[in-house]
């Protein structure tokens, strides 16, 4: 119960990105090929919950003036290992992600969950607290990234859907959904659909 | 006894965060020095691959290595234009030899149509020959677009005038517009163009619009500028300060 509990609410409930508006850098950034976001989301969900488990682990020994530069010491070491992995197995997609992927040290989904979750749970509920949250940020990154691959360039995961004029069909690719900004715009809207179906989200003034 | 807590808690904070530093340098360095021969691979594989599609020898990931045998790697000096047979290509490393002053050569600014300040006095080029005879060869391009330094592979055919191939294998131009310089259809119109007309003169540019002619291809709708640094690519690297020494001498032994 308590782990389903961990793992959803993230997803809808609390997400990181609709609802605590957290990594919308990376999100803006990488989101214009399903693939990618893939890839990127494996690397976030790694971090997120092995972070959060290294840093319950060692919560009790860890002096609450230098617990912050801990915390970033044990995200950035993963992040680096999940950077080289990416290298190494998914050469293509990293070379695409290329500064993203260290970027997610900055991520501040990550460092928010260890320092609000896994300073004070134990090591396997920060675990799952930690993937639900790379959850949460996987599943806004992957609607965005369906919702720009299929209408700025016809193609889902890289498969041709929609033929496109150029090469021959009747699609006009959307230019916008290319560029950045529109995945400002899509989660604009992902963040009001969710706060209308639950208006518990919506601050107050 | 304050002192002496306090004093306890910072030998504390040195020795975990100690502990911590060394726990994580392991980590990180075991997880690089385990990889670093598969990320090597790809790496290489990745150039071969590039080379090989610049060249319109197309090829899937597991045939990389026995079509690339097929080629000679040579390493010309361009003031010569000639290959520098002193030079093993298997060690020559391009990317050391940036960092090192004595082995680049200013570009004078009158002439530097590519932005590029300064070039390498020695590059590596890759010759496709058949029975002894040269088929193609395959020249790295560079040059400045819109946001990025774009860089790539033009193949020549025998007559080294006729493009056979051409591919960007790294640009950072804009996705849809200028980073239209990797759509296929357009690289697919590269092919039987000719760079020359007359004796030496360079004729090869992007048109604004549709290309006509032998010497054409068409524009980049919206990227005029990503264009124009394609252009300019060819303009320098096959003038006789980039590789036109080189084509020439080439011409004389074909």
């Amino acid at each position: 119960m308590k782990i389903k509990k961990l793992i959803l609410e993230p997803l809808f409930k609390n997400n990181p990105i609709t609802l605590q508006i957290l990594g919308l850098c990376s999100a803006l950034a990488v989101t214009v090929q399903l693939k990618n976001v893939l890839v990127m989301c494996g690397a976030v969900i790694m971090v997120t919950g092995l972070s959060n488990m290294s840093v319950s682990i060692i919560r009790n020994y860890v002096p609450s003036a230098i617990r912050i530069i801990i915390q970033m010491t044990i995200i950035a070491s993963l992040v680096i290992i999940a950077d080289q992995f990416l290298k190494a197995f998914f050469f293509e997609a990293s070379k695409t992600l290329a500064v993203y992927v260290g970027l997610i040290i900055t991520n501040c989904i990550v460092m928010g969950r260890t320092e609000a979750f896994g300073m004070k749970n134990p090591p396997l509920a920060s675990l799952i607290d930690g993937i639900g949250n790379g959850l949460g940020y996987s599943l806004i990154l992957i609607i965005v990234a369906v919702l720009r691959e299929f209408f700025g360039s016809g193609n889902l995961l890289g498969f041709e859907i929609l033929t496109l004029a150029k090469n021959g069909g009747w699609y006009i690719p959307n230019g916008m959904m290319i560029l950045p900004p529109s995945a400002f715009i899509i989660i604009g809207c992902i963040i009001w659909v969710f706060r209308t179906k639950d208006p518990s989200q919506v601050e107050d003034n | 006894m304050s002192d002496k807590k306090s004093s306890n808690e910072a030998l504390r904070t040195i020795f975990v965060a100690l502990s911590l530093c060394l726990v994580c340098s392991i980590a990180v360095s075991v997880t690089v020095v385990n990889l670093k021969p598969r990320q090597d691979r790809n790496k290489d594989l990745d150039l071969k691959k590039n080379i090989l599609s610049a060249a319109g020898l197309h090829t899937t990931y597991e045939e990389i290595e026995s079509n690339f045998s097929k080629i000679k790697i040579a390493v010309v000096d361009l003031e010569r234009g000639q290959i520098d047979e002193s030079i093993d290509p298997d060690t020559y490393n391009e990317n050391k030899a940036k960092t090192d002053p004595d082995a680049q050569i200013v570009i004078p600014a009158d002439i530097d149509v590519g932005g590029l300040v300064k070039r390498l006095k020695k590059v590596k080029v890759y010759l496709v020959q058949e029975s002894g005879t040269l088929k193609q060869v395959i020249l790295p391009i560079v040059s400045k677009g819109l946001w990025s330094t774009m860089y790539g592979f033009i193949s020549l055919s025998d007559d080294l005038n006729t493009v056979k191939g051409f591919a960007y294998y790294s640009q950072g131009e804009t996705p849809g517009l200028g980073g239209e310089v990797d759509n296929p259809a357009w690289k697919e119109q590269w092919i039987g163009k000719k760079i020359f007309s007359g004796a030496d003169k360079i004729a090869f540019k992007v048109a604004k619009g549709a290309g006509k002619g032998v010497h054409q291809v068409d524009g980049l709708s919206g990227a005029t500028i990503t264009a124009n640094g394609v252009t300019n690519s060819i303009r320098y690297w096959m003038s006789d300060h980039g590789f036109g020494k080189f084509l020439n001498n080439l011409k004389g032994v074909n």
